[in-house]
């Protein structure tokens, strides 16, 4: 039985079919609409997380399955001290496949040791979303045509931002690839990213603060949101908002075929007339979920159309 | 130099780095034993300078993944009837089984009473199997 904690469980090669039937239901979608006909979709959120927690649900429900599930641990029996190992044995029993949101980390993992059934980690704390790396992976290759030979640009807060760790993993297995990490010192990705993945694979890379100057080098723009909480000072947050917040202007600077994603929710990172670009492609990101879920969903099950 | 009789029957845990003798007393559970343990501290060492040693009276089992984990370079010598009958070298062990303690608070083992699983990374240094996280300091 396989599970999907963390984004690199799968190969690339599995990555690639996964995409592939990701693309085939994007392409006629109610084909797929009965595949998971009489199969449950546990959604165990221990915290509250609506979009991830929808789009499962959306997906589950475009394959012809049902939904059950709890949207915060007030609701759960973890409210009554039951450990992720018990309840997951509990719902192995009414779910054929479980999505678990969980605010400590690692809990997908321990879930998934005890579980009967194939568990898809929905997001564990700052770690791991894998689920969102494959949205992110699945937006690139139908804007780009693939996932070789591109210069990525990631922007914004490097640090903390689980997204992009999980991205940079997730493309260093594909050839060709360049990164341009564009963040404020503060912000940079954490020092385990450059020794860990990017020198040992010898993959190209940059660490600068103007977005302006890596703009027209760029495939992809992968914004983040750089948070006041971030910052030790008020003073360095108003100097540097700014300087990472995509405008029309900078826009101007970048490809004609660049594409821009952003995880989502989006504050003030990207102003609004950037919506009605056609490089913007994290309205289409959103709506990659659903189907990379679906394709999750139906791989994981075993399931074909 | 400081003589401590020679052992019959027991283990020798050579080549301590120096200063580190009394953690791997205490990580190798040997405060708990009823044989004579000794522990000499900075005997002189033709290849380390200083070195620290362990001589264990009795022939017992040692966790080797501890002393692994806190000198790989350590070796551990079986002695029967006054001779070394086996020398074994020890590494940096794969995994690590309630040895080191995760340090992150946002890990699950921070919230649930379960075993601290650390594996060796490829840059050789210790991630929790659970957050990935480096780990804080050994089990008490």
């Amino acid at each position: 039985m396989r599970h999907l904690i963390d984004p690199l469980d799968f190969s690339v090669e599995e990555i690639d079919a996964l995409l592939y039937l990701a693309d085939q239901i994007a392409e006629n979608p109610t084909a797929f609409q009965n595949v998971c006909a009489h199969k449950k979709l546990a959604t165990l959120f221990y915290e509250p997380s609506t979009r991830t927690r929808l789009s499962f649900e959306a997906a589950m429900l475009n394959l012809g399955g049902s939904v059950l599930g709890f949207s915060s641990a007030d609701s759960s029996s973890a409210a009554k001290g039951e450990s992720v190992a018990d309840t997951i044995r509990v719902i192995s029993s009414y779910a054929d496949i479980a999505a678990m949101r969980h605010p400590k980390e690692g809990a997908p993992l321990r879930a998934a040791r005890y579980s009967r059934i194939p568990v898809i980690n929905a997001g564990d704390g700052g770690h791991q979303h894998p689920t969102q790396t494959l949205t992110d992976l699945m937006t690139i290759r139908r804007r780009m045509g693939s996932l070789s030979d591109l210069t990525i640009g990631l922007c914004g807060d490097l640090k903390f931002g689980r997204t992009v760790h999980s991205l940079i993993k997730s493309l260093s297995r594909y050839p060709g690839i360049r990164f341009i990490l564009i963040s404020p010192e503060e912000l940079r990705v954490p020092d385990y990213v450059i020794s860990e993945v990017l020198e040992p694979k010898k993959i190209p890379y940059e660490q600068v603060t103007s977005l302006e100057n890596a703009m027209p080098l760029l495939d992809i723009l992968y914004m983040t949101r750089v948070q006041r909480e971030r910052f030790f000072n008020e003073e360095d947050y108003i100097r540097l908002k700014d300087a990472y917040i995509l405008t029309e202007k900078k826009m101007a600077l970048a490809k004609p075929n660049m594409a821009v994603l952003h995880p989502l929710p989006r504050v003030n990172e990207i102003v609004l007339e950037v919506d009605d670009d056609p490089r913007a492609a994290y309205f289409e990101q959103a709506q990659n979920g659903v189907y990379v879920r679906m394709a999750l969903i139906m791989t994981l099950l075993g399931l074909t159309k | 130099m400081l003589n401590i009789d020679s052992i019959r029957d027991g283990v020798v845990i050579d080549h301590i780095k120096a200063g580190t003798g009394m953690q791997i007393y205490h990580l190798a559970n040997l405060d708990r034993l009823d044989c004579c343990v000794a522990l000499i501290r900075n005997a002189r060492s033709g290849k380390y300078g200083h070195k620290d040693i362990i001589k264990i009276e009795g022939l017992i089992d040692l966790d080797l993944d501890v002393l692994g984990y806190v000198d790989p370079d350590i070796t551990v010598d079986t002695i029967r009837g006054g001779m070394i009958v086996e020398k074994k070298k020890l590494a940096k062990p794969r995994k690590l089984v309630n040895v080191i303690r995760c340090k992150n608070p946002r890990c699950i083992t921070s919230d649930e009473e379960i075993e601290h699983i650390f594996y060796l990374s490829e840059n050789g240094r210790y991630r929790c199997a659970y957050c990935e996280q480096e780990p804080n300091k050994p089990i008490d």
